[in-house]
């Protein structure tokens, strides 16, 4: 539980299960698997991070590595079946909300946290207009009228920089550009003023020049609002200006927390390591891109030891045996690797 | 909208011709002398012979039978039975029956259907969900006649919940037995389809969204769900008038009712064939503006294909 991360504000032993300290928002030993026809698929194995206000948590992993799957258990969307939560606790304000009713859980949701996706085009209804969607959540949580709901939903547009605000209220999604469509998509989420943001890939299904811009909004708003904010991603280069702290995940564990610039500085994990090392560079140019051999594990079968090791090119005997827990190395910073201590400390 | 209503419109105008031509041409070319047995057990009389086959065009061709039909029909002339009665009186007659009972029968449909089809495609594989699909196979394999029969003798005459037959004012209490039957198979076919759907979009984006801004769960359902939903179902709805109303023959038949089933059967067995042409090319009309406001409908429950 609490031994197994070790971070910054938290002391050893402490913030263990249940006790309220003080956080916005924890995922505490967070145990999610997916029970499915060919197998179980353990997906969540423990994973521990906060956020507090006006501070950016990034997640970053592969494809399966769980980031998206621990903000959905987080939002209360877990597609159950096939996904159980097994263990662990999900506390706002001290609260674990796995344990409130669904009257409370529902509250929270818009209100306390809420969620963008990736892809606002399937995420926004079809077939109801971008207006009524945001003004919804004035009527429906707010009791607003239609005529004062529809004055909000307009400035909520005119918040995330849609132009024509007023004009665009009646359009349907699909006569929105991507970018449009993501902006209005913030505003739906960000209604309600929440106090946790989480953003799922916010920028992955969209033009790179988009990206940036929607990037600079949500910045943005995060500062303005002193929002928490957790930042679900796979691009390192959109983390790096935007995000307070990163949490890496592989393999449904977090393998890696630390501030931004220690982790890009000195990665104190060999799969930290490879993600930054992949990263395409111009004085390379013309060499092969360089990447992190091998696939994810299957989740249904995760290999004994350190999950990483087939793939780490610093594998020892012992990761095959065992299981590194998230520890404290140097200040500020966790590495789930037997060798953290060597890979912060080489030169 | 506009353009798209006119565009319509005028799709209908070659579908009405083929089908009506395509009736004609059948119902005239059915082998026989369509004067056998017209006047008793004695052959007509010349001049009957004479008059008919001038008033109907009988010696000419199909086509140009078909055009003088139709130039009649533009004008609201259904032509006459071979006793001089007006078609039209027989249309008008018979045709706000059948129309009744087939709403009913439609609006059993709706209700039961998407009823039941909301709450199993929300729990699939639960008890209900079983129940359903066990129940609506049971009635997509029953024929008509046989839940008609079934029902009449159950509820109209062992426990007299119901009269056996529909009286001629076809009160909507009498119709709703006669509207059950007839609906049955459809009931069944409406309830899979929205449960399809239902389970389909449960799982979407969308629906996702909507719970994650923190609405009660029946918004999510009745709002969001529902809406996406509902396009399969209101196809097949609307559809399904025209197939209820020509498929009334054997329900009407049970029950008593004086619809365009009865008249039909009557007309196709006495060779009546001006009669048989003027209620089906009636039903042809049902059938296309049914087809007409179905898509209209779906322009208006999904925005997306609204000005394609």
């Amino acid at each position: 539980m609490s031994d197994i991360l070790v971070s910054e504000q938290s002391a050893p032993g402490t913030g263990g299960s249940g006790r309220p300290s003080g956080r916005l928002l924890e995922v505490d030993d967070l145990r999610v698997e997916f029970r499915t026809r060919d197998g179980v698929a353990k997906v969540i194995n423990g994973v521990t991070y906060h956020v507090d206000a006006g501070e950016t948590l990034a997640v970053l992993g592969e494809s399966g590595s769980g980031k998206s799957v621990t903000a959905q258990t987080i939002m209360g969307i877990l597609d159950t079946p096939p996904g159980f939560v097994t263990g662990g606790q999900v506390r706002f304000h001290g609260k674990d909300m796995l344990r409130m009713s669904n009257e409370e859980r529902r509250r929270i949701r818009g209100e306390g946290i809420a969620m963008i996706f990736q892809d606002a085009l399937s995420a926004l209804n079809p077939v109801f207009t971008v207006g009524f969607q945001i003004a919804e959540q004035f009527r429906v949580r707010r009791g607003m009228g239609r005529a004062e709901a529809k004055k909000r939903a307009i400035e909520m547009l005119d918040q995330v920089k849609i132009p024509n605000a007023k004009g665009r209220f009646n359009n349907y999604p699909h006569q929105f550009s991507g970018g449009m469509r993501q902006r209005a998509m913030i505003a739906m989420s960000l209604a309600l003023d929440p106090e946790v943001l989480i953003a799922d890939e916010p920028t992955t299904a969209l033009d790179v020049t988009v990206q940036a811009q929607i990037m600079d909004l949500l910045a943005e708003l995060q500062r303005e609002r002193q929002m928490g904010m957790i930042l679900i991603t796979h691009d390192l280069g959109v983390v790096a200006d935007v995000a307070d702290r990163i949490a890496v995940m592989y393999a449904g564990r977090i393998v890696e927390e630390a501030d931004v610039y220690d982790l890009y500085a000195k990665p104190a994990h060999p799969y930290t390591l490879g993600l930054i090392d992949s990263i395409p560079r111009l004085d390379e140019k013309g060499q092969q891109l360089r990447t992190i051999k091998g696939l994810p594990p299957n989740l249904m079968n995760i290999p004994p030891g350190c999950p990483f090791n087939p793939r780490c090119p610093m594998a020892q005997p012992v990761c095959r045996e065992k299981l590194p827990p998230l520890l404290q190395v140097g200040t500020g910073r966790a590495s789930a690797c037997h060798f953290a201590e060597e890979l912060v400390n080489r030169v | 909208m506009g353009r798209y209503l006119l565009r319509r419109l005028l799709q209908l105008v070659p579908v009405f011709i083929g089908t009506t031509f395509l009736i004609y041409a059948l119902v005239w070319a059915v082998p026989g002398d369509p004067f056998a047995g017209k006047c008793g057990e004695r052959r007509c009389p010349d001049q009957y012979i004479a008059f008919m086959t001038e008033k109907y065009h009988l010696d000419q061709n199909v086509f140009v039978q078909y055009a003088n039909y139709m130039k009649n029909l533009l004008q609201g002339d259904f032509g006459t039975t071979f006793s001089q009665r007006e078609i039209s009186d027989i249309i008008l007659t018979s045709y706000p029956n059948t129309l009744k009972l087939a709403l009913v029968a439609l609006t059993i449909e709706a209700v039961i259907g998407l009823g039941a089809g909301v709450l199993t495609g929300l729990r699939r594989n639960g008890f209900l969900d079983n129940l359903v699909l066990v129940s609506t196979l049971f009635l997509i394999a029953l024929p008509v006649f046989v839940v008609g029969f079934v029902l009449q003798w159950l509820l109209g005459v062992q426990w007299g919940i119901i009269k056996p037959t529909v009286s001629s004012e076809m009160r909507l209490s009498e119709l709703i037995v006669p509207g059950f039957v007839l609906g049955s198979a459809s009931v069944a076919y409406i309830a899979r389809v929205a449960r399809t759907s239902i389970a389909e979009n449960r799982r979407a984006d969308y629906v996702r969204t909507a719970i994650a801004k923190g609405l009660p769960m029946r918004r999510v359902v009745g709002v969001h769900l529902l809406r996406n939903s509902l396009i399969p179902v209101v196809t097949l709805l609307g559809t399904d008038l025209g197939a209820l109303m020509g498929g009334a023959i054997v329900t009407e038949g049970i029950f008593g009712i004086n619809g365009i089933g009865r008249q039909v059967f009557r007309a196709i067995v006495t060779k009546e064939s001006a009669t048989v042409v003027g209620i089906v090319v009636v039903l042809v009309l049902v059938y296309l503006v049914m087809n007409l406001l179905v898509d209209l409908l779906y322009a208006a429950l999904d925005p997306r294909i609204r000005y394609e």
